[in-house]
């Protein structure tokens, strides 16, 4: 009968917060601890002389130019994918699902040399003749090679954000359309697409910092030919691979600060009511 | 009028079997029963946004089972409104005019005429965030009547309004049934809203569907 009298005591909470802490805030002081030990590595003379240099200045501009192309595939590919799986039911969806994620979760290596397989078989080898004949460019150990080769990841992504973005969209708008007067299609570009316009503005960032960190396949697909197929990712491992560790962190200098613009823009459009 | 002649409707794995109702042209019809039991789906067969497995739907004579929802002429209000968010609510009254192609000036005026006829005059150049419950109501109300559809279907219009705000839409939808004389089907759990508002009150118990008319002597004597 004593007991009953006591108040009731629970533990103190603080070993369970110091937990927390800990566990969490080792990974977060290695982040920034590889992001800060990166920017005192490189100096801005190091920096400038990199920039200079007219191999880093081409790897440069295919970078951006193969990621926004890259990026302008995956949205014109990732909304109708994304539109489809979210508003419809078909058969054999969930395994059409499944097979949406398969460049998620596939070793990047594997993702260019099943690329490179594919375009040795015959109907690969007709298509990319036919290509060259109509564009004047290869696609292996070629430019378009690096575009198909980010686009076989980035877009999978992309998917995966328009799908999301889709699942959140309240289809009731898309039916009232439809019953003032919208065919299935003016439904789609005057409700849904401006509905959806956060999620495919995180859609195309997204693709494009995957496609601009994309390696992998790049270099077993479209290989690493200086002033032809180099991209950025490609001259850090070229440049490390002969020694020049200072060049290959000015040039992974620029792509952490693209990232971070990224990221960024992510987070803002995730979070905030900017566009509203 | 509006005639359901023994419809099936399937929704997933939802099924309402054998169902049939007649709402005479400019009378109000109330369509109530608990949630869950396929009274949404009905009013969805109606405006053709789930196909009916067999039976016909008729509207003002005409049968429209199988055309689309674009096609039927209807005034669909859904639950929450389901407004535009990248809209004004001046759009929002235009839309169905512009898909009509109507020329500016008539959609300029319509939209004056509905803006006063729902009291959202002020509202014309917000879009729908911040936008009150009743407001939200009246936007999604006139943007269904826009197009002078002569049959309006009504989700629940009321439910997510407070005492007050409820008690002005319910005389906002008698203003505008008597004067647009539009055929109205109006869902709801709430017996005060039916005897209020029916000329026809059905409800769906254990998937059938029956018309009880006791509310219609209270509702409307003469």
């Amino acid at each position: 009968m004593a007991r009953k009298d006591q108040l009731y005591r629970v533990k103190s909470d603080l070993p369970f917060y110091i937990g927390l802490g800990v566990l969490g805030g080792v990974y977060v002081v290695l982040i920034l601890g590889m992001l800060v030990a990166n920017s005192f590595y490189t100096a801005p003379g190091i920096f400038r002389n990199a920039l200079a240099s007219p191999e880093i200045q081409y790897a440069i501009r295919l970078s951006l130019i193969t990621c926004s192309i890259t990026t302008i595939l995956s949205l014109w590919v990732s909304v109708p994918i994304g539109y489809v799986m979210s508003r419809y039911r078909f058969p054999a969806k969930s395994l059409v699902d499944s097979i949406l994620d398969i460049p998620i979760v596939l070793p990047p290596l594997v993702i260019g040399l099943s690329l490179l397989i594919l375009f040795r078989t015959a109907p690969g080898i007709a298509f990319e003749t036919f290509f060259e004949n109509v564009t004047g460019y290869r696609i292996t150990y070629a430019i378009p090679g690096v575009i198909l080769a980010q686009f076989m990841v980035a877009c999978a992504f992309a998917v995966r954000t328009m799908r999301a973005t889709f699942d959140q969209i309240n289809p009731r708008q898309e039916q009232v359309a439809l019953t003032l007067g919208c065919s299935q299609g003016q439904a789609f570009w005057m409700v849904a697409l401006p509905e959806a316009r956060r999620g495919l503005l995180v859609a195309a960032t997204l693709a494009w910092a995957r496609s601009l960190g994309e390696f992998g396949p790049i270099l077993i697909f479209a290989g690493a030919t200086r002033l032809k197929t180099e991209v950025m990712p490609t001259t850090v491992f070229l440049l490390m691979s002969v020694g020049d560790i200072e060049g290959a962190v000015a040039v992974s200098m620029i792509m952490i600060l693209s990232a971070i613009v990224v990221l960024v823009i992510v987070r803002r459009l995730g979070n905030d009511d900017v566009l509203r | 009028m509006i005639e359901l002649d023994h419809i099936t409707v399937q929704a997933g794995d939802f099924v309402i079997r054998d169902v049939s109702m007649t709402i005479p042209t400019g009378d109000y019809g109330m369509l109530m029963g608990r949630t869950g039991c396929g009274k949404t789906t009905i009013l969805e067969a109606i405006c053709g946004l789930k196909l009916c497995v067999s039976g016909s739907i008729r509207l003002l004579g005409h049968d429209v089972t199988r055309l689309k929802p674009a096609e039927r002429g209807i005034g669909f209000v859904p639950q929450d409104g389901a407004l535009f968010s990248t809209m004004s609510v001046e759009e929002h009254l235009g839309f169905a005019l512009v898909l009509r192609k109507w020329p500016r000036a008539e959609i300029k005026a319509r939209v004056k005429e509905l803006s006063d006829l729902l009291q959202i005059g002020h509202l014309l150049h917000r879009k729908p965030f911040g936008l009150s419950g009743g407001e939200r109501q009246r936007v999604a109300l006139g943007r269904a009547l826009a197009f002078r559809p002569r049959i309006l279907c009504l989700d629940e219009p009321l439910s997510a309004l407070d005492y007050d705000t409820r008690l002005e839409t319910c005389e906002l939808l008698e203003t505008i049934q008597q004067r647009l004389e539009v055929t109205v089907i109006h869902i709801t759990h709430d017996r005060t809203e039916a005897d209020r508002l029916a000329d026809h009150v059905f409800l769906i118990e254990d998937g059938i569907l029956r018309e009880v008319n006791e509310h219609t002597s209270t509702a409307r004597p003469g």
